[in-house]
């Protein structure tokens, strides 16, 4: 068990890592999957096509393939994600600025795969307003606007958050694919680090790592939980 | 107007029609254009669309296409076999978890009275122990990445001595993971059913393990069958993950292919499509069943059920894996 003490700054520098990671691709993916989903119900065909189509492949693909598409796709077109070393963001997130660029490749990957499922999660927020009040307040005369305002959003919202919180767990446990795709010294890099060319005993490095994860995954869960079942009192 | 956009408008009118069609031919321009010089311009500057890098996965009379065809298949075929094993493994396991929980809680209400004091605070202490170690071990093993658990049962089932093949490994890892999930949704799928049953199947004489297995259970199978197609997806995204511990999956052989033959973005749209277009079939399976479902359940006159919890849909719908 030396090494959980022996390697603490391992362990706790891992964790600082992936925490950043999954820090910046939830800000990511919230912000895409949010544009994504006002194409998916926008009234304009095209729009609508693009974003279900965007859902549709990258809910379908393994997030692998995402990775993989990042980490060496982008360099085979000669881009090494420079455009998110964003001036202030990148004073930071420290990650973002050196000049390994798998962190970014990642953090792409990553927003890229979750947006499709923060969509499909505020969509079903928008689905869950019983329409006889979106109805009530057309023919009240709200336009379309003051209908998402007022009426449709601030239930949506409410509804959205659990199934939000379980893309965001899911997207945390995602992340841990990150250190196989070349992220030096993220959570499960140093797992892969400690116990293969380190040598050190794989029961400890284990507990370790997995309660790194835990940390972030078990209290995000319990609290949706509480969550759910405070709605399902109010309902 | 297509059902998820009637919340929130009317049916056009001429007027609205008119402008949703010019902003369409607009829309439908700009992404034509955006599309050409995003995608299609930088591809074609780095030669990326060359017949070159292509002919070995589209071309049928090009000297490599049947080799890489035949290794691709070979690979899918790997992946879902894996899938295979780890859905019916899960299942299995995920079925029993279910029962175990369910029955563990009802034990924990018993009071045994009847018995011996002493015996009766032993029993009791001793059922409550067991909910809660079963509850941890869920929460613990639905909080991990798979690619760890994966990771954690090949590197650490040769540290005991325990030597396997690589499926094995991936199929054990997928298993944990997935069969607490199968085993989540079936129990919130059995809670979910109205108390009524349950009491009848008392009524009637059934014990509880008779009621959960005759009564219960079938229908939670019943009710969360999408969801357990859902999950399906899941694991078969899931096994992509195999290429860590190298086992020869879809993705594993694409790399050896692009070992030969140096094309990693054409490959990578090839594998990409093959499981789009398989997983994407799989999900229409599950809406479709579901929508059967819910048919069958209005005309039979039974009242609507609970749904599940949404978090659990949610993941069931996908999130939960990679």
């Amino acid at each position: 068990m030396n090494v959980l003490i022996d390697k603490f700054d391992v362990f706790a520098g891992g964790f600082w890592l992936t925490l950043q990671l999954c820090l910046l691709a939830a800000i990511g993916a919230l912000i895409l999957g949010a544009i994504v989903a006002v194409l998916r119900i926008s009234p304009v065909p095209p729009l609508r096509a693009l974003g279900t189509s965007y859902v549709n492949v990258f809910r379908n693909m393994p997030l692998t393939v995402v990775m993989f598409f990042a980490a060496f796709g982008l360099p085979a077109l000669g881009s090494n994600a420079d455009f998110l070393r964003i001036p202030v963001v990148d004073s930071l997130f420290k990650r973002l600025g050196t000049d390994l660029p798998y962190f970014r490749f990642a953090l792409i990957a990553l927003v890229l795969y979750t947006a499709a499922f923060v969509c499909e999660a505020l969509r079903s927020g928008v689905n869950a307003v019983p329409a006889g009040q979106a109805e009530a307040a057309r023919s009240l005369g709200l336009t379309f606007g003051q209908n998402l305002r007022y009426v449709v959003l601030p239930q949506s919202w409410k509804a959205s958050i659990v199934p939000l919180g379980s893309v965001i767990i899911a997207m945390i446990k995602n992340s841990a694919l990150a250190g196989f795709f070349g992220v030096v010294g993220d959570l499960s890099a140093s797992a892969d680090q400690l116990t293969g060319a380190e040598g050190y005993a794989f029961v400890p490095v284990a507990i370790g790592i997995s309660i790194g994860y835990l940390i972030m995954t078990v209290p995000l869960g319990a609290l949706l939980d509480r969550i759910e079942k405070r709605q399902a009192v109010a309902r | 107007m297509s059902q998820q956009t009637s919340v929130l408008y009317d049916v056009p009118g001429p007027r609205q029609r008119r402008i949703t069609l010019i902003s369409s031919i607009v829309a439908g321009l700009v992404l034509l254009v955006g599309a050409y010089f995003l995608i299609y311009r930088p591809l074609d500057d780095k030669g990326q669309l060359s017949m070159e890098l292509w002919g070995p996965l589209i071309d049928p009379s090009n000297e490599n296409f049947s080799q890489v065809w035949d290794r691709i298949g070979l690979g899918f075929k790997n992946t879902l076999i894996a899938a295979a094993l780890a859905i019916v493994a899960s299942l299995i396991l995920g079925t029993l978890l279910a029962v175990l929980r369910i029955q563990l809680k009802s034990l924990t209400r018993l009071r045994f009275t009847g018995m011996a004091t002493p015996l009766a605070y032993l029993l009791r202490g001793l059922s409550t122990l067991l909910s809660a170690l079963t509850r941890v071990c869920v929460e613990v093993f639905r909080g991990l990445p798979v690619v760890l658990t994966i990771f954690f049962v090949a590197r650490g089932f040769p540290e005991f001595g325990l030597y396997l093949d690589n499926l094995w490994y991936l199929i054990i890892g997928l298993t944990i993971y997935n069969s607490v999930v199968i085993g989540e949704i079936l129990r919130s799928g059995m809670e979910g059913l109205p108390g009524g049953q349950a009491e009848a199947a008392a009524a009637i004489g059934l014990s509880p393990a008779q009621s959960t297995r005759m009564i219960l259970l079938p229908q939670a199978f019943r009710i969360m069958l999408p969801a357990l197609i859902s999950q399906l997806v899941v694991v078969l995204k899931d096994t992509s993950l195999g290429f860590i511990i190298s086992y020869e999956e879809t993705l594993n052989i694409g790399k050896q292919i692009i070992g030969v033959l140096g094309n990693p973005i054409q490959v990578y749209v090839v594998i990409a499509v093959l499981f789009i277009v398989v997983n994407y079939s799989l999900s229409k399976l599950a809406q479709y069943v579901q929508r059967r479902l819910a048919k069958g359940r209005k005309t039979a006159g039974t009242p609507a059920q609970n749904p599940p919890p949404a978090a659990l849909m949610s993941q069931a719908e996908g999130t939960g894996g990679i």
